[in-house]
């Protein structure tokens, strides 16, 4: 957010007396007074006088584990757009009258402390009526009085207290989800009720004391059944039955068809024999089995809160940005940004749609729109697109082209993110209702045929019994249960699905993709190799002192880099913008910057000191740790593999030791380029699977089989795909890919299990002697021994194949390639 | 025997209460957010300010 603390510092951790801030904990070198507490800085003394005087010090005591922002004062960032009627209009959840609803995004959101201030706000602002954190999506929700109030008002606020609500583009194109969780609910509680009751009334089939009791409460238990299994069939399978009609609509037998046909018999059955007066019913398995399935739909069912995988440019883009018009500079929503707008980029900021640079010495870092690993220097006059971030001073750009026609939002025109969406029905289950369907008429059938010139009444019966008997429910049940647990599995150790249909789209890929900057390689970490003399401490230092004036990112990183040295006194600081700079420290004259700058040969950056070459610094790609294992494990399996990078041919050696076949690397490649490279491979018959990270791979991503992101931070923005990798657990990456693979053949396995029940049923079935005892033994059971079945040999394998700890926190990353 | 009908209303209706409060506790949101809640019952009530209190503090509400 805004001041980034310096970690080494914090980590040094001076005891409280020593000159803490009593709200940030960072070092207050000169301290602000405050009832006997020491502040670093004017904005951490506003906050804590704001909640001293409404009574909110608990705040400091609540969680040892807090750690707190630095505060910003109450008028610092510009939230001036959110008075805009329109965008008020988008970020309002409702409004009534003077009672306005809205949720923030608040990215700072860590501890018990911050939900305890959070919820506190109405004692903060009085205009607020209610506030409510969800701490797992670190939102808050807050209720408040439009009249006293404003949406303004409340921003600043909460960046006040070093909350700062996070605004993107695409929170004014929000479509509410559908609760569907809730609904899903509601239908589990009314079938569990049913099944727990008309199991109760079922308990004389049980203990075969139905010939005990008197005929009226046979009758009296039989209608009671049929009462409740009624809500069962028409709310809780509701959604078994649209799914089996929408697939006879499209001509498409899913396993919800032979599903239904099951469910169906058993009910219409257990009417007929409950009306008819001649037997109980199998209603108790009827409910039984709906309630079963609809915690199979629960369990896959699984959300990885604090992820999205559905995000496109829009997510990516800030909502607004400070226009300049007649002199007079305002912010201004993204959506109303026209073309020959000129907008101001501050340090840090986004480009939001192309133009041409009109003022400013521009850096721009397009590392994760392009792949280029280094900022990009443009002059002014020069063309600059969208999605870029500057680093250093502030730019103005005049715009010749709308937010959503970009270079880089034009590839969300492309087709692949115009056809529907991969599919939502399992692969493995579609399969598996062709057959079943066929299956199940068939030995309908055969019974009816078999036993109508015999018994007319028992050929009814065997007919019915079959098709309750040969009902795929344990397969439906497998599917879930078993997906379900390795796609939990995978989360607990950094590989995030979207769904089970991605754990199943693992099994058959045989191509796999790599991006490079940022893939393969860590985005933020390069490293800047020092050649050269052995640096002293004085000399660290200097460097340090020196290159924190400038805001070049390699002094930048410089000045990371030797973060834990001194900080000296620099006297005759010079910067020559894009060349280097130079100092006086100590008495010694520093310099450091490029080839010409320095009057030397070669490539890198130098360091001088009194004009005497010292050394030189060379910026290296790191590669993540592990990279070498997983590719060979690609290679053993025979999948293919291809590096697909936006990057111009940097640091080709190095790839080459990775990817020693030059026909598999392509450098230069546009968003576009990329979409095209994998609907070519996918165009040869194979199943791709696309690893990459930025939004330059969003194309590539929504076109491959199967498309995995690589992030740093699971908070920050990833395109969207079917699966995010947590950086940190890159290395384990083989051992996913081989327990992913393994599930769609467990379930496979698991479909021999459920055959053998059907088999032991039918034999019964076809006799026609399938007694309501019988059906409620043999359904549970087989159902539950196929969950077990899958959920077992999931975790096993799991344990085979060493996926047991979690994800550590960061290895170091040593690979020697320099 | 003929009590076994009552016996067989109370037990419905008991049941059918239980299921009405499940339905309600989901329409109520309860489970929405499943982490939240669970740390909001750990704060004890307000305590007061460490500062004996002034007049700056009495104008708030």
């Amino acid at each position: 957010m805004s001041v980034h603390s310096d970690p080494s510092i914090v980590s040094i951790q001076a005891p409280a007396s020593v000159g803490t801030c009593y709200h940030c904990q960072e070092p207050a070198p000169q301290p602000l007074k405050a009832n006997g507490h020491d502040f670093c800085c004017r904005g951490c003394l506003t906050v804590y006088e704001l909640l001293e005087s409404h009574d909110l010090c608990q705040y400091y005591q609540l969680d040892p584990q807090a750690q707190f922002q630095r505060g910003q004062g109450l008028d610092n960032p510009s939230y001036a757009w959110l008075d805009d009627e329109e965008v008020q209009e988008k970020l309002l959840d409702f409004k009534a009258g003077n009672t306005a609803q809205v949720h923030f995004h608040l990215p700072n959101i860590h501890c018990s402390s911050c939900l305890w201030l959070l919820e506190r706000l109405p004692k903060l602002e009085p205009g607020v009526k209610n506030s409510r954190v969800n701490f797992v999506e670190k939102s808050v929700s807050i209720q408040f009085d439009l009249s006293v109030c404003t949406l303004r008002k409340l921003a600043t606020l909460l960046a006040g207290i070093g909350y700062a609500p996070e605004f993107r583009m695409s929170d004014l194109y929000r479509v509410e989800p559908p609760k569907t969780s809730r609904r899903m609910a509601y239908q589990l509680g009314v079938a569990g009720f049913a099944v727990g009751n008309i199991m109760l009334f079922s308990f004389p089939e049980y203990l075969g004391l139905e010939r005990q009791i008197q005929p009226q409460f046979s009758q009296l238990f039989g209608y009671i059944s049929l009462a409740l299994a009624l809500p069962v069939l028409f709310y809780s399978a509701s959604d078994f039955f649209r799914s089996a009609w929408r697939g006879m609509l499209e001509r498409h037998l899913n396993i919800d068809v032979p599903l239904v046909l099951g469910m169906l018999m058993l009910f219409l059955r257990s009417t007929w024999e409950i009306l008819g007066g001649t037997g109980a019913g199998y209603l108790d398995s009827f409910a039984g089995l709906v309630f079963l399935m609809l915690i199979g739909r629960w369990f896959q069912q699984i959300s990885w809160n604090q992820l999205s995988f559905e995000r496109d440019y829009r997510a990516y883009f800030p909502v607004a940005v400070t226009c300049k018009k007649n002199g007079e500079e305002r912010v201004v929503p993204l959506s109303r940004l026209e073309i020959g707008d000129t907008v101001l980029i501050h340090n840090q900021e986004i480009i939001p749609a192309d133009g041409i640079l009109l003022k400013g010495e521009a850096q721009i870092d397009y590392s994760f729109v392009s792949g280029e690993s280094e900022p990009v220097p443009v002059k002014a006059g020069d063309k600059i697109y969208a999605g870029g971030r500057q680093v250093g001073e502030t730019l103005e750009i005049g715009l010749s082209r709308l937010v959503s026609n970009s270079y880089l939002s034009s590839l969300w025109n492309q087709e692949a993110f115009k056809s529907p969406q991969k599919g939502t029905m399992s692969r493995l289950a579609d399969q598996a209702g062709k057959v079943f369907t066929w299956l199940i008429l068939a030995a309908g059938l055969g019974a009816l045929l078999y036993w109508l010139p015999r018994d007319t009444a028992n050929a009814i019966n065997a007919f019915t019994a079959v098709m309750i008997v040969a009902c795929p429910c344990n397969i439906v049940l497998s599917i879930p249960f078993t997906l379900g647990n390795i796609l939990r599995i995978l989360g607990h150790h950094g590989l995030y699905l979207k769904n089970i249909q991605s754990v199943e789209a693992f099994s058959g890929i045989n191509a796999v993709v790599f991006d490079k900057t940022g893939t393969i390689t860590q985005a933020q970490t390069q490293a800047l190799d020092f050649y050269g003399a052995n640096l002293q401490e004085h000399e660290k230092s200097a460097i340090r002192s020196l290159t924190r004036h400038s805001n070049h990112p390699l002094s930048r990183r410089l000045a990371q880099q030797y973060a834990g040295s001194n900080l000296l006194p620099v006297q005759n600081f010079e910067e020559i913008l894009g060349k280097g700079i130079c100092g006086v420290i100590d008495g010694q004259q520093y310099q450091i910057g490029s080839t010409a700058f320095c009057g030397m040969e070669g490539d890198g950056l130098f360091l001088l000191i009194d004009n005497e070459y010292h050394g030189h610094f060379k910026l290296h790609s790191r590669f993540r740790f592990g990279l070498e294992n997983l590719l060979q494990f690609f290679r053993q399996n025979k999948y293919s593999t291809w590096l697909i990078s936006g990057d111009i041919p940097r640091a080709s050696e190095q790839v080459a030791a990775f990817f020693p076949d030059a026909d598999s690397v392509f450098f230069q490649q546009s968003p576009n380029d990329k979409l095209r490279f994998v609907k070519k491979l996918q165009q040869s018959g194979q199943r791709v699977m696309m690893l990459g990270d930025g939004l330059n791979d969003a194309g590539a991503l929504q076109q491959s089989d199967l498309g995995i992101v690589l992030a740093e931070d699971t908070n920050n923005f990833t395109p969207a795909c079917d699966g995010i990798l947590h950086a940190d657990a890159f290395h384990q990456f083989p051992k996913m890919v081989q327990l992913a693979s393994a599930g769609v053949n467990i379930v496979r396995w698991s479909y021999a299990v459920a055959l053998t029940y059907n088999f032991i049923g039918l034999s019964y079935a076809l006799s026609a002697s399938l007694s309501p005892l019988v059906a409620a033994i043999l359904m549970p059971i087989s159902s539950v021994s196929v969950v077990l079945f899958g959920v077992l040999l999931g975790n096993w394998q799991a344990y085979r194949l060493g996926l047991k700890e979690d994800i550590t926190p960061s290895k170091p990353v040593e690979v020697a390639l320099t | 025997m003929e009590v076994i009908f009552l016996l067989i209303c109370i037990s419905l209706i008991v049941a059918l209460g239980f299921l009405m409060a499940y339905l309600n506790a989901v329409r109520d949101g309860q489970f929405d957010d499943e982490v939240t809640p669970a740390m909001r019952i750990l704060f004890d009530g307000d305590v007061p300010s460490e500062k004996p209190s002034t007049s700056a503090e009495e104008q708030t509400k």
